[in-house]
């Protein structure tokens, strides 16, 4: 094993280097394992799965159960697989996103260049309601939702979410318009542009890495959503991890342990590809989640 | 002048669903819940007062105290747990080794996932007859145990490393970014000075990741409070009531067992439990503010 070659790496192999990569290996089991074991699992046949050897490969590549988790598996008596939870999940999803960016974008903008009257009690009252615990808002939300025909209903469990997420989304965007240079915007205030052509002509175009990244953590943290699918999008909209939970954890028949976790997978497999696929994006996002203005 | 009144009126009008949200959803749904709270309402709100009588039934349920108890065992030790690991991982990619964002990637990538998926593979990993136990034991380690999920003292101890396994990798990404913002200069003045390496992560740059992990504790805890999802896939609050948490005890009371006026006052609880953890990060953030406002 050869150092690395830029700045001051160490020279030679010394016992604090071995102890090092031990350490990061077996982290790398630690943290890989758990999907290896779902995955092959969900690729071998149930006598397989009954001999008890949790890490011992498939003999087979038999992807049977992925074609039965996708559209045949059980939840109670009704046994449609994950893919009417994948197209709500889909469906939920894509609007609010694009809702609440949109709505986000348009709050930081406002919030940060015009300081209207009162925008600062607004912010703090918005960041501080994303603290508060779902549950406080639940009862109410129900009723109110209901008495507008809007519980249970693909509208309304879009609403729920995006009134759910303007804090964050308000947050990434407040945080991103107030590092722009504020003579960008009294240039063309002088130019006698008004509040909504500088925020479509200059601000939104400006700010499509902010879009792609507040875009990216929303559309991870609706799909993975639970609790607010369970609650308000009603039986016909149940999105994928709701529909997952009932499947895995359905309490009747015998378990099919390759169907379950062909089905986790599956539900896994959106937002990890998201992942995967913008490696930077996602930490950038985080990070500038998690770092409160 | 007039322009200029009218284009601030475009801006109040921009945010006005928001304010709209943050009244009627936020402090009005808040407003709604508070004052449950102190009714006897069963399946349907009535507005008959009990005072603090669904509070005193609260506390004298031994599920409500069982899932509070739960939640400071959890909460300390994932959050704690997350802190620690997530800060191991750091410190051992920012020791310039090979294929680190490899790693980064790997490690971070439960934090991608939902807590039901979490749940349902740990569910799978710690199953007593088909798992790790009996793999194990069936390589001759006939006493090897991990049946968590289904033994009433570790399943919470299930959740915790279900937990810690999703999180940690939150934590790895924050403590990095600080320590990849730190000055070499320090790095040569130790080395000259003869520091050992992990003396020098402890003493001296573990304070200076103070917001980074303050954050990360932040969200760490805001989820400890919001952990539902989690517990309902891995052990559905089970074995008996081992795994129950507030979360769960809330939404069972007010959506199946008809107790809208004991869950929320349970919520309400809840709410205040969230002051008490936030309120003094918050302040600490505000006091380090000011202090540094001062010395500019």
């Amino acid at each position: 094993m050869s150092p690395i070659q830029s700045g001051p790496a160490p020279r030679k192999i010394t016992i604090g280097r071995i102890g090092l990569y031990l350490f990061l290996i077996s982290m790398v089991a630690f943290f890989a394992l758990p999907l290896f074991v779902m995955l092959i699992t969900s690729l071998k046949t149930d006598e397989e799965i009954r001999l008890a050897r949790i890490f011992a490969l498939p003999a087979s590549l038999n992807f049977s159960a992925w074609a039965t988790a996708w559209s045949g598996a059980c939840a109670g008596t009704i046994c449609n697989g994950v893919q009417a939870g994948f197209w709500n999940s889909i469906q939920i999803t894509v609007p609010a996103v694009a809702i609440s960016v949109m709505l986000g974008a348009l709050n930081g903008y406002a919030l940060s260049f015009w300081q209207p009257k009162g925008g600062k009690i607004l912010f703090a009252l918005l960041m501080a309601g994303a603290l508060v615990p779902y549950q406080i808002f639940l009862y109410p939300m129900v009723r109110a939702l209901a008495s507008v025909s809007l519980y249970n209903s693909l509208p309304g469990i879009v609403l729920v979410h995006v009134l759910f997420g303007l804090p964050l989304v308000t947050l990434l965007f407040r945080n991103y318009f107030i590092t722009l240079p504020v003579e960008l915007f009294k240039a063309a205030r002088i130019d006698g542009a008004g509040f909504w052509r500088i925020f479509f002509e200059i601000m939104l175009p400006m700010s499509v890495p902010m879009v792609v990244v507040a875009a990216m953590l929303q559309f991870t943290g609706i799909w993975n959503d639970f609790l607010l699918g369970l609650v308000f999008a009603g039986p016909d909209n149940l999105p994928m991890t709701v529909q997952l939970n009932n499947i895995v954890n359905t309490t009747t028949g015998s378990r099919a342990y390759n169907v379950d976790m062909a089905a986790t997978m599956l539900t896994a497999l959106v937002p990890l590809s998201i992942y995967f696929l913008s490696g930077r994006w996602f930490v950038r996002g985080i990070a500038a989640g998690a770092v409160k203005g | 002048m007039r322009f200029g009144k009218w284009r601030l009126r475009a801006a109040q009008l921009a945010l006005s669903p928001t304010w709209l949200t943050v009244i009627v959803v936020y402090l009005g749904t808040m407003a709604w819940t508070v004052a449950l709270s102190f009714t006897n309402s069963r399946l349907l709100p009535s507005w008959d007062w009990a005072g603090f009588a669904q509070y005193q039934r609260l506390f004298d349920t031994s599920k409500w105290n069982l899932a509070l108890q739960n939640l400071v065992i959890f909460g300390v030790l994932y959050v704690f747990g997350c802190l620690v690991l997530g800060f191991l991982l750091a410190a051992a990619l920012d020791r310039r080794v090979r294929f680190e964002s490899a790693f980064r990637t790997l490690f971070l990538y439960p934090y991608a996932m939902s807590f039901v998926v979490t749940g349902l593979i740990w569910q799978w990993l710690m199953n007593p007859t088909l798992g790790i136990q009996p793999t194990f034991q069936g390589m001759g380690w006939e006493n090897f145990r991990f049946d968590w999920v289904t033994n009433r003292t570790m399943a919470i101890y299930a959740v915790v490393l279900a937990g810690i396994w999703q999180g940690s990798g939150l934590v790895m990404v924050l403590a990095l970014a600080g320590m990849r913002g730190i000055d070499a200069e320090q790095w040569r003045a130790a080395r000259i000075d003869g520091i050992p390496v992990w003396r020098v992560y402890l003493s001296i740059i573990l304070p200076q990741l103070g917001p980074a992990m303050a954050a990360a504790a932040t969200l760490l805890s805001m989820g400890v409070i919001k952990t539902y999802d989690l517990v309902i896939a891995l052990t559905k609050g089970g074995p008996g009531s081992s795994t129950e948490v507030p979360a769960k005890f809330i939404m069972d009371n007010m959506f199946q067992r008809q107790n809208l006026g004991l869950a929320t006052a349970a919520a309400v609880v809840l709410l205040l439990s969230v002051v008490l953890v936030v309120a003094p990060f918050r302040y600490a953030a505000y006091i380090t503010a000011k202090r540094r406002a001062g010395q500019l």
